[in-house]
């Protein structure tokens, strides 16, 4: 959909049509809000899941300008004030008792975090349901992932910047996986932190990062992720192309304009999704040590670990494949095997429209064998989730290596189960 | 297939649950107490504030619960000048680490860092500063039941006295002290609260403000959904 | 599909109404943001009123002190200065101290509460820098023979006298501003806070 396509717009007259006319000679505004909003046709029978595309729009927002704020007041350094307390901490405390209204900021910013994982992940989960990673939008997946990767980063480095004991462990923990690598790690983790332990050179590049060269990526991200999609149009939950059954005019008979009928029901979406932030932030805003752990309001103290360290819960499932390695072969050690597996846990998502031989997109259409490995899929997701939490155990360690090979299987086995499966005749149009 | 799998991996995490238990006494919900928060606040100030910090609280904060400048200048403020200073520590931090072997930690936010599993971090500071015990083979004198060789002595031992751990590990009162024990459970109660409100002082606005803000995004879902609902009329 | 056409009343009714309450939360939600960048708790303590003891600033000296980052200066002028002011007020911009540049208690021919002390902020009503004195009369002043006491400010010229009230002609628009100050007793006086019948 060019943008050239779209005439010009002509003034009826009046002062506005007169300003805007003067704007669209030089700038191609009717055209891009027909393009994107007004004449972008997406299928009529979207659901529930796909409100969550618009809303993790909405917590990027969020978190940019709450995080804007927060920069105003935050000092990145993990010096000792006169109370004997890290700058970095004590400028948080700062934020939520001396500046006003510091302590709503700060919880939206937190919140935020853990309801842009939420919002990504129901919206990634979405996309497994109906097969939108399919041909032809195998590129718009491909960014989406890029997104998701570029939030973990973006999560990792923000948390850090509290300087509490559980950003500073965790950072520890995580940074030390460079140090897995044969040969170059401990020289590229001493490079990454630019000291040899966790330090003020840390916080001070992790916080350049989070506030600038992470944003600015993911921005540049989402929006090769929204082109692409409005390039080759919206799946739908019928996994049926919209654009091949047209009208005379060349609209889908299944599309309806974005704007208003999904901007309309989003802001439906919104306002739920709001509700929902609220309760957290006005209510819970520790979320039971989930969105806030209670251990990192405990100053950073390089010479104690705190006894039972867990990542926040959104990287849970991963780090519990890192520790479900714990054997030694061929001539790797299990240390790198953790990390090896850990980040192919998060690159085999990449692989996924390739992986997909299924006839139909659309799990109404899939068979028994897809339905089953997607439940598995995801049962194990959230086992790995949750062990990740708890410290480990001889019995826990089994039951994650297990869920481990079923995620995994999930993606490598998906060529074959999906070839074999028998799937429902798709139809020609959506259903309602 | 499905209910198979259920069962094969759930049934082993039913089989091994959490690690050890921390047994926490329920704290008293005093939040709304103001007259519970101003004796913690004086308890706090005459009894913690020697050793410990509480570097991110301002004197002038106790305006919130119910305490004017005037009251806080004449009853209070004993390590600062000012009402607006922060409640700094009495005693160098360097001196205490010398008597203690570690700084005593800043207890601004103590309350929140406390919480775990087992309870809010009130149900632990609550259990803790009541079951203080005499422990010769400590080099204070003395040890803790749910932390386990603690640094710090009894602060509070002339209040509540002194405590043994019996034979059957339960605690006995072997010399009572200057309160009765439910005048003493009382008064750490209202520290306590203090404390916990001290590591939120805004908690009680907050959940007031949350009241207000649901009930305006209820109604603006109630005009959002009539809207939705009116344009998608068009749809078949 | 085109809907424009049969826009009906209670559709445009409910984009209006949708719109006002998104409006109004809208705003509701700047508030916080836009609060969050006034002074904070620290910087409100930082700039809480000071207390000065005066007792030992001999006739004739000057002392400053810091409230809000800003000098302050403590004057006790001598009989002869406070008759000097008497003969600068044909010279000054302002000698009745119209302009809103201190607080009515201060609204006096000396521009004080006691006649001996003034009380003025060192900050150059121009562009902010801050004079220096020169309590030096006539022409060792350096200014002119009739100089009778005052500042200079050394940025762009401008001429105060011994009460803050800024010379006729000068680049700097009003008088030095009073601060609101109050005195707890004879020697104790308070910077930043008035004392209402003080």
């Amino acid at each position: 959909m060019g943008a050239s396509n779209y005439e010009k717009f002509k003034s009826d007259g009046t002062l506005a049509g007169n300003v805007l006319e003067w704007v669209d000679a030089r700038f191609p505004l009717t055209a891009n809000w027909k393009a994107h909003l007004s004449e972008y046709y997406a299928p009529k029978n979207f659901n529930f899941w796909y409100f969550f595309g618009s809303l993790a729009l909405l917590v990027l927002v969020l978190q940019i300008v709450t995080g804007i704020f927060l920069v105003m007041h935050f000092k990145p350094d993990a010096s000792l004030n006169s109370a004997g307390v890290p700058v970095a901490f004590a400028s948080v405390e700062y934020i939520m008792r001396d500046v006003p209204w510091g302590w709503l900021i700060r919880y939206m910013h937190s919140t935020g975090a853990s309801a842009f994982f939420i919002v990504v992940y129901l919206h990634m989960f979405r996309g497994m349901l109906y097969g939108s990673y399919r041909k032809p939008r195998e590129l718009i997946w491909i960014f989406g992932v890029m997104i998701y990767l570029a939030l973990m980063a973006e999560a990792f480095m923000g948390y850090l910047l509290p300087w509490g004991q559980m950003s500073y462990w965790g950072a520890q923990v995580i940074l030390s996986l460079f140090s897995a690598i044969p040969l170059v790690g401990n020289d590229l983790a001493t490079w990454i932190r630019g000291d040899y332990v966790i330090g003020d050179a840390t916080l001070n590049r992790m916080f350049s990062f989070h506030v600038i060269a992470v944003p600015l990526v993911l921005l540049g991200l989402v929006a090769a992720h929204i082109l692409a999609l409005h390039e080759v149009g919206s799946n739908n939950p019928d996994g049926v192309e919209i654009k091949k059954k047209k009208d005379e005019r060349g609209i889908p008979l299944d599309g309806i304009p974005f704007h208003p009928y999904y901007t309309v029901k989003d802001i439906v979406g919104v306002v739920v999704f709001l509700m929902a932030f609220s309760i957290i932030v006005f209510f819970m805003p520790e979320f039971g040590g989930y969105f806030l752990e209670y251990n990192n309001f405990i100053p950073a103290d390089p010479l104690k670990t705190p006894p039972h360290i867990a990542p926040v819960w959104y990287f849970t499932p991963f780090y519990s494949i890192l520790r479900a390695n714990t054997v030694n072969f061929f001539w790797i050690d299990a240390k790198l095997w953790g990390v090896i597996f850990m980040g192919l846990g998060v690159m085999v998502f990449f692989l996924l429209p390739w992986l997909d031989r299924s006839p139909v997109k659309s799990i109404r259409y899939r068979g028994p064998l897809f339905k089953g490995a997607l439940v598995a899929f995801v049962i194990s997701f959230f086992i790995l989730g949750y062990l990740g939490i708890l410290p480990p155990t001889p019995g826990r360690t089994l039951v994650s290596q297990i869920c481990t090979i079923i995620y995994f299987a999930f993606f490598l086995l998906m060529p074959i189960y999906t070839a074999l499966d028998k799937c429902k005749p798709e139809p020609e149009r959506v259903t309602q | 297939m499905k209910k198979l799998l259920l069962t094969l991996l759930f049934a082993p995490l039913l089989a091994f649950a959490s690690g050890p238990e921390l047994h926490l006494d329920k704290a008293p919900d005093k939040s709304r107490d103001y007259a519970a928060l101003q004796n913690g606040a004086k308890l706090f100030i005459n009894y913690c504030l020697n050793c410990h910090g509480a570097s991110y609280m301002r004197y002038n904060r106790l305006n919130d619960i119910g305490l004017s400048d005037q009251q806080i200048k004449d009853n209070l403020l004993f390590t600062a000048e000012k009402v607006g200073e922060p409640m700094k520590i009495a005693m160098q931090r360097d001196d205490a680490k010398i008597w203690f072997g570690a700084a005593p930690p800043d207890l601004t936010v103590i309350a929140r860092a406390r919480a775990s599993e087992f309870g809010s971090g009130a149900d632990w500071l609550y259990t803790y500063l009541r079951t203080f015990y005499r422990d010769d083979a400590r080099p204070s004198g003395w040890n803790n039941v749910v932390f386990e060789n603690v640094g710090m002595p009894h602060i509070l031992w002339e209040l509540q006295g002194e405590q043994v751990m019996g034979p059957d590990h339960k605690l006995q009162l072997a010399k009572p002290g200057l309160m009765k024990p439910e005048e003493y459970d009382n008064a750490v109660a209202d520290l306590v609260a203090y404390l916990q409100y001290m590591g939120e002082p805004k908690a009680e606005f907050r959940k007031q403000l949350g009241v207000i803000v649901l009930i305006g995004l209820a109604l603006i879902f109630v005009f959002a959904y009539a809207l939705k609902r009116e344009y998608w009329k068009d749809i078949h | 599909m085109s809907c424009d056409e049969k826009v009906d009343c209670g559709r445009r009714r409910l984009v209006v109404a949708t719109a006002a309450a998104g409006g109004v939360a809208g705003v509701a939600v700047a508030v916080p943001f836009l609060a969050s960048l006034a002074p904070s708790e620290r910087a409100k303590s930082a700039g809480a009123p000071v207390e000065v003891d005066i007792s030992k600033l001999a006739p004739g000296q000057m002392m400053t002190v810091e409230w809000r980052g800003k000098p302050v200066w403590i004057i006790h002028r001598t009989k002869e200065m406070i008759d000097g002011l008497r003969k600068t007020d044909d010279k000054v911009a302002d000698p009745k101290s119209d302009r809103p540049m201190q607080p009515d208690y201060a609204k006096n021919e000396n521009r004080s509460i006691k006649p001996e002390i003034l009380v003025a902020i060192g900050i150059c009503t121009h562009l902010g820098c801050s004079p220096t004195d020169k309590f030096k009369t006539g022409a060792e002043s350096g200014i002119d023979a009739e100089w009778t006491g005052g500042f200079l400010c050394p940025c762009h010229g401008s001429t105060f006298d011994l009460a803050g009230r800024v010379y006729k002609s000068k680049p700097a628009p009003d008088n030095l501003e009073v601060p609101p100050h109050a005195y707890l007793s004879e020697s104790r006086l308070i910077i930043g806070e008035d004392k209402k019948g003080a």
